[in-house]
């Protein structure tokens, strides 16, 4: 079992003709049943073209109707990615991904009050994507550092994500999904809702949650997880040494007005019931221990 | 990225926002000339410089004739100025502005975010103006009213209004704070603002309601659409290592310590850069090369992190995923053969062709610590850095001890930058 997809997901790439969507499009038609999942490709200036044998449409809602594409995934340039996310929603399709890194905040503000009311999931921008292990790739990250198993992981940063999953990897730990919602502060899907889906997804026994600093959606998460979540969870906050005021590298990741600081970050966590730990090389240790005590 | 004072308020002129008439200045001369210009009897000799905390510092003097303006001009420019957010040593002033002198009956707040929860804009607004926001909302959290603004209307002028009153505006001034807080909400957006602050907003003697301060940063993500912030960007203000960085396209943040971090990915930079201070060392840096690193950019990364005088080790932590490693490794090679490597370099690898990234290093012939995973990578560049103390994680057992001689010595220098490093972000060496 998974979260959010699996080997009959069927998606559409949008920005296919770009070298980035290109790239990643064959690597994830490469992996596991992509050849099977990755079935359109969006340019509004390429209908009837084909990339790798994928067919290539106009819009979102042909591509959705002519191949029964229900996930988009947007590797579309800032300028024109929010807008390409208005269209996945517009053309109701069940989750979009996006991929983008930097796209103005203000461009995000509008597409998520557009969203209001509507049944489309957003993940991203600026995320690697997620991966079901040795079923479903969609996104940058690389398929062969992960293995099929029931652990989660849901992360704000991509290769923070990749290092997680190499430690559980070192312990012979495979994954049920890996999701990385993205290091933006405004944006889709929060740790909370990941956390919730893994939460009734009979195939993961337990989490690792990685954050950073900047908002507090780490903290909204753990207090759900403290009345709600009926499987371990561990957690990991990047940014401990981060001077504030200092945007690191992702857009959300500042410390503004004392406010988003690891530390109360990992307070809150360790209060609702999440273990963490302040030393990023023992996220796979620490996930290992918490499985041993649960039995 | 941020702007000067003046700058901000030319902005906000342009959305209707009342200021006071003023004129920025690169010299004492200028702003006499200035004071001139405007007339009256009182002037305002303001440090530009894009730290808060100025007026504290004693970068704002308000003067009565014309000698005091050249006198206090003088005194100020050129001066390093010193505010809780520079930093110890302060930043040297290079720009004035010169302003009228203004009636303040009283100061209020009011400024401009995005707000994460919401993700909406949010429009805050307080009684108690002139002092820092943070402290207010610590002290008196029920003194800061917010609207959060709905993006398909923009700010209502009911919203407007009701704010006004909250924080006491007088019934005859509120069309002005009401075209005021229109004005700000309408500049964040329409110039893309990451935030915008007038602290304060006073209310004249006269019952004008003026923005005596004002801040705006913009959204970095935006430059694309605006051609017009390579105007506003004073290189002056940003630090050279960062500017330098900037150039290729390197996300780098200059710190104090000493261990130079060259990582792929933002997550991963700083989950680098705490498991250094972990094992009791310092970073140096936050630098994210990004996925797409050519063999060009790490030997510029390896430059700007080799002029940091104190720097002591370099530890480069990459989890290739679609970066391969035989790719960087060939780059750091390059780069280290290119640049005289001066301190010990610890790698760690992991990731899409790890196996043939790891034998370039070791047929490199440099001396290259090569670490296993992260936690030691994280041991062993502290240990080349000249050692530390003793992780306070279980299990944590540093292979390489230091002496406990040079230990010592160790200890002390970390103290020293750790404590630099605390919550301020390093002065700028300028």
């Amino acid at each position: 079992m998974s979260i959010l997809i699996d080997k009959n997901t069927r998606v559409m790439t949008q920005g296919i003709t770009g070298k980035t969507g290109m790239f990643h499009t064959k690597m994830g038609k490469e992996y596991a049943n992509g050849r099977n999942c990755y079935v359109a490709g969006v340019n509004p200036k390429k209908p009837g073209e084909s990339y790798e044998g994928i067919p290539i449409f106009a819009t979102v809602r042909e591509a959705k109707q002519q191949t029964g594409a229900n996930v988009s995934v947007i590797y579309v340039p800032p300028p024109f990615a929010a807008q390409a996310i208005d269209e996945a929603v517009e053309a109701d399709l069940d989750l979009v991904i996006c991929i983008t890194e930097g796209i103005p905040v203000r461009d995000m503000i509008r597409t998520k009050y557009k969203m209001q009311g509507k049944r489309t999931r957003l993940i991203g921008p600026n995320c690697p994507g997620l991966i079901t292990p040795d079923e479903i790739k969609i996104g940058i990250m690389p398929g062969h550092i992960h293995k099929k198993g029931r652990i989660g992981v849901v992360s704000r940063s991509g290769t923070l994500t990749y290092e997680a999953v190499g430690q559980l990897m070192e312990l012979g730990l495979g994954q049920s999904s890996c999701v990385g919602i993205g290091g933006d502060p405004v944006n889709g899907i929060k740790h909370i809702e990941v956390l919730k889906l893994f939460n009734d997804d009979p195939g993961t026994d337990a989490v690792i949650m990685v954050g950073e600093i900047g908002g507090s959606d780490e903290e909204n998460a753990a207090r759900w997880v403290k009345v709600n979540m009926k499987k371990p969870v561990v957690g990991f906050i990047a940014g401990v040494t981060a001077p504030p005021g200092k945007r690191m590298g992702h857009a959300g990741a500042i410390i503004s007005g004392g406010k988003g600081t690891a530390q109360e970050k990992l307070a809150v966590m360790e209060e609702c019931g999440i273990r963490t730990t302040k030393n990023p090389g023992e996220m796979g240790k620490l996930l290992k221990s918490v499985l041993k005590q649960a039995g | 990225m941020k702007i000067h004072e003046y700058q901000a308020k030319e902005i906000l002129r342009k959305y209707g926002v009342a200021t006071p008439r003023g004129i920025p200045c690169f010299s004492v001369d200028e702003a006499v000339r200035a004071a001139r210009e405007l007339g009256g009897k009182a002037w305002v000799v303001k440090a530009q410089i894009h730290a808060g905390g100025r007026g504290k510092g004693g970068g704002v003097k308000v003067v009565k004739s014309e000698g005091e303006v050249r006198e206090w001009a003088g005194k100020i420019l050129g001066m390093m100025l010193k505010t809780h957010q520079t930093g110890p040593e302060g930043q040297k002033v290079r720009r004035l502005l010169i302003e009228e002198g203004a009636d303040i009956k009283k100061e209020l707040y009011v400024g401009m975010v995005v707000d994460r929860g919401t993700q909406r804009v949010a429009l805050m607004a307080s009684s108690e103006g002139g002092m820092d926001i943070e402290e207010v909302a610590a002290k008196s959290p029920g003194k800061i009213h917010t609207v959060f603004v709905d993006p398909g209307t923009g700010l209502k002028d009911a919203e407007a209004d009701g704010l006004a009153k909250k924080i006491g505006v007088p019934e005859a001034s509120i069309p002005q704070a009401r075209a005021v807080f229109k004005g700000l909400y309408r500049a964040f957006d329409e110039t893309d603002c990451s935030l915008a602050e007038i602290n304060p907003l006073i209310l004249t003697g006269e019952g004008k309601v003026v923005a005596l301060d004002a801040k705006i940063n913009f959204d970095d993500n935006a430059g694309f659409r605006h051609p017009e912030w390579q105007q506003l960007r004073d290189l002056d203000e940003e630090d050279p290592a960062e500017v330098e960085a900037s150039k290729y396209d390197l996300n780098y943040i200059q710190l104090d310590g000493n261990i130079g971090c060259l990582v792929n990915g933002a997550g991963l930079a700083m989950a680098t850069m705490d498991i250094t201070k972990l094992y009791g060392g310092s970073p140096a840096n936050f630098l994210d090369v990004g996925g797409g690193a050519t063999t060009e950019k790490v030997t510029e990364a390896f430059k700007i992190m080799l002029r940091i005088p104190h720097l002591k080790a370099i530890l480069v932590n990459i989890f290739g995923g679609i970066m391969k490693c035989d790719v960087i490794a060939a780059g750091v090679v390059a780069a280290a053969k290119q640049v005289s490597l001066r301190v010990p370099l610890v790698v760690r690898l992991e990731g899409t062709n790890v196996d043939l990234g790891k034998k370039i290093l070791s047929e490199s012939g440099l001396p290259i610590i090569s670490a296993s995973n992260m936690a030691d990578a994280g041991k062993k560049v502290v240990a080349a850095a000249g050692g530390g103390k003793k992780a306070k994680v279980k299990k944590a057992k540093p292979k390489a001890k230091p002496k406990p001689k040079t230990k010592k010595k160790a200890n002390k220098v970390m103290k020293r930058t750790s404590r630099k490093s605390g919550p301020k972000k390093k002065a700028r060496r300028r």
